[in-house]
């Protein structure tokens, strides 16, 4: 299982790259082996809007569940990745890099805080693979 | 039956449905510690558990079965009568072997099975109804059914307004859309509570054009009837490219056997098509069950809620059909679902597949043809009475409108001593239309039935 070191991890199986006050948002290797052939991805957001942390922004559908996926922080949404929409099968690929979901710019970066670090998530998805 | 008595549950029943023995029903009693079956009710206050019914003595199913057919024969029906009452459901002749179809033991269940995929020939049935709803609205997917027009016009309101993400809370829907679909409708998006639904109150009679300058950026969906609830015809090609220049999107509500000589709503634009799929081979059976049909373009394939089936291959390459895409309803979804519809029409989904692939597409065209042509006899012959007005600026189906010299509630009651079934009478659901007679004709109608409905009219024209 992929986890690279450099990046955060929620709970929910989202990954966060933090480049200056940007967000960049993805779902993990660990969550896309779980759910399997992603089928469909659609953005709940548009950009220039503002979400708040814990909220779904995009939902997806594999052949085995349907998915939301939810910002793991707080703030404006600058960019999403319109690609992906009909590119999805990009999330099961390569799902720390063409298949990264929005960017945020984050309006309270201590939230990243909350996020564990790349060991702390291992343990996580150790646990719930199980 | 002890239907009296003060405890039906101990006294020694007798009923033949009930399997269990007495000698069962204490081993049961036993294995899970209770003395007696009334101590099963004692969370029951005492006061309400085994009330005295005052009900007439029992009947035997002899008894039971001749007091049904006298209270039946009391009714009159479409056989019975000469009818010329719509207004969104329509006496069609049904062939037979629909009944027969239907009626098969491995056919004959109102639902889809919990475990579809056991039952291929239910799935293939809901497959091809799909296929032919598709190639009759002229749209790409159909879902396997809604309960009825009503119905599936409010899930088209649901659709829109999530497919939007409840960004653009209004919808604009016609006052010619059939009254039942838009009080359906408003309904279900009251528990949506920054949802508006306008249009109702602009002129019935009025062109869709009036509904244009009520369709804003806010605006999720605009909802018309093709022909319109008063059987009129337009053609909403530019209709279509207004309401989408807003970014809205369009639902048509439908008659299918109209759709066989018409252009289809898919060719004009329409996002959504729904109608009822009652005429279909399905008896008018006093309101239902009925027939819902929903199909929308590509775009909107993962939109829509209920069921669909798909057409695939098992493992060892054999054709085979599957439930996909369900991923909208409540038991995959849950609480995030779209829609609570997690069910369709099933039986009545397959009659009307019956009853398509019976008449084919020229079966088809010849019974809306019938319809079309006897409509227009009858509004040629009611407009030379006196007193009566055919009002007809546009092109009609099978219904038009009649304006009548009196209200007409009264022409009814004496067109009924003719044994005729009037038509629908607008003021019921369109008070200053009183004197507004809907007159549907179908092939049912032979020419001597529209010329004793001349007659009987002309004969209530006075008091």
């Amino acid at each position: 299982m992929n986890i690279p070191a450099e990046l955060k991890y929620a709970t929910s199986d989202e990954w966060v790259r933090v480049e200056g006050n940007i967000a960049i948002v993805g779902v993990s290797d660990f969550a896309q082996s779980q759910l399997s052939d992603i089928v469909y991805f659609e953005f709940k957001v548009d950009p220039e809007e503002t979400i708040k942390k814990n909220t779904v922004f995009a939902t997806m559908e594999s052949v085995k569940a349907a998915a939301d996926v939810n910002a793991p922080v707080s703030g404006k949404v600058v960019a999403i990745n319109e690609a992906l929409t009909d590119d999805f099968e990009k999330i099961n690929t390569d799902p720390y890099g063409a298949a990264w979901m929005i960017k945020i710019e984050m309006s309270n970066p201590s939230e990243l805080d909350a996020l564990l670090d790349a060991a702390a998530y291992e343990k996580s998805c150790h646990e719930r693979s199980h | 039956m002890q239907l009296r008595t003060k405890n039906p549950v101990t006294s020694g029943v007798t009923n033949m449905f009930i399997p269990h023995t007495e000698a069962e029903r204490d081993e049961m009693l036993r294995a899970i510690g209770v003395n007696k079956l009334e101590d099963l009710f004692c969370d029951v206050p005492e006061r309400f558990r085994f009330p005295d019914l005052d009900l007439p003595p029992a009947l035997s199913e002899m008894e039971a079965v001749a007091q049904l057919d006298e209270l039946a024969a009391t009714n009159d029906t479409a056989r019975s009568l000469i009818s010329f009452l719509g207004a969104g459901a329509y006496h069609h002749y049904i062939p037979s072997a629909v009944d027969s179809i239907i009626r098969r033991g491995e056919f004959f269940t109102a639902y889809t099975p919990y475990q579809p995929e056991v039952s291929q020939g239910t799935l293939q049935a809901i497959f091809e109804f799909q296929s032919l709803v598709t190639a009759l609205t002229g749209m790409d997917v159909s879902n396997a059914s809604h309960y009825d027009g009503a119905s599936a016009t409010a899930e088209a309101g649901i659709m829109a307004y999530h497919h939007f993400r409840g960004k653009r809370p209004r919808m604009v829907v016609s006052p010619s859309v059939h009254p039942h679909y838009r009080q359906t409708l408003q309904t279900y998006m009251s528990g949506y509570p920054d949802v508006e639904v306008l249009g109702y109150d602009q002129d019935p009679f009025g062109t869709p054009d009036q509904l244009i300058p009520l369709v804003d950026y806010n605006t999720s969906l605009v909802v018309v009837q093709y022909p319109d609830f008063f059987g009129r015809i337009f053609d909403y090609t530019n209709f279509a490219a207004k309401v989408h220049e807003m970014g809205a999107l369009l639902a048509v509500a439908i008659n299918p056997i109209a759709l066989a000589l018409l252009k289809t709503p898919g060719e004009f634009g329409a996002d959504i098509v729904v109608g009822e799929g009652q005429p279909l081979g399905i008896p008018l059976s006093f309101g239902g069950p009925y027939l819902g049909i929903f199909a929308v373009k590509n775009a909107f394939l993962r939109k829509i809620a209920g069921r669909l089936v798909g057409e695939t291959v098992d493992g060892q390459g054999r054709k085979g059909y599957v439930l996909t895409l369900t991923a909208r309803e409540q038991h995959i979804r849950r609480e995030k679902a779209t829609s609570n519809i997690c069910t369709n029409q099933g039986l009545m989904a397959l009659a009307a597949t019956v009853y398509m692939s019976l008449l084919g597409k020229s079966g088809l065209q010849k019974v809306a043809e019938l319809c079309y042509q006897k409509a227009h006899y009858a509004a040629s012959r009611i407009s030379e009475i006196e007193g009566y007005k055919v009002i007809a600026q546009h092109p009609f189906f099978h219904e038009f409108v009649v304006e009548c010299p009196r209200p007409v509630a009264e022409i009814n009651e004496i067109l009924l001593d003719y044994d005729i079934l009037g038509g629908y009478d607008l003021g019921k659901e369109y008070p200053s239309l009183n004197r507004h007679m809907l007159v549907a004709v179908t092939e049912m109608n032979a020419r001597e039935d529209i010329d004793e409905l001349c007659d009987a009219l002309q004969e209530a024209s006075h008091e």
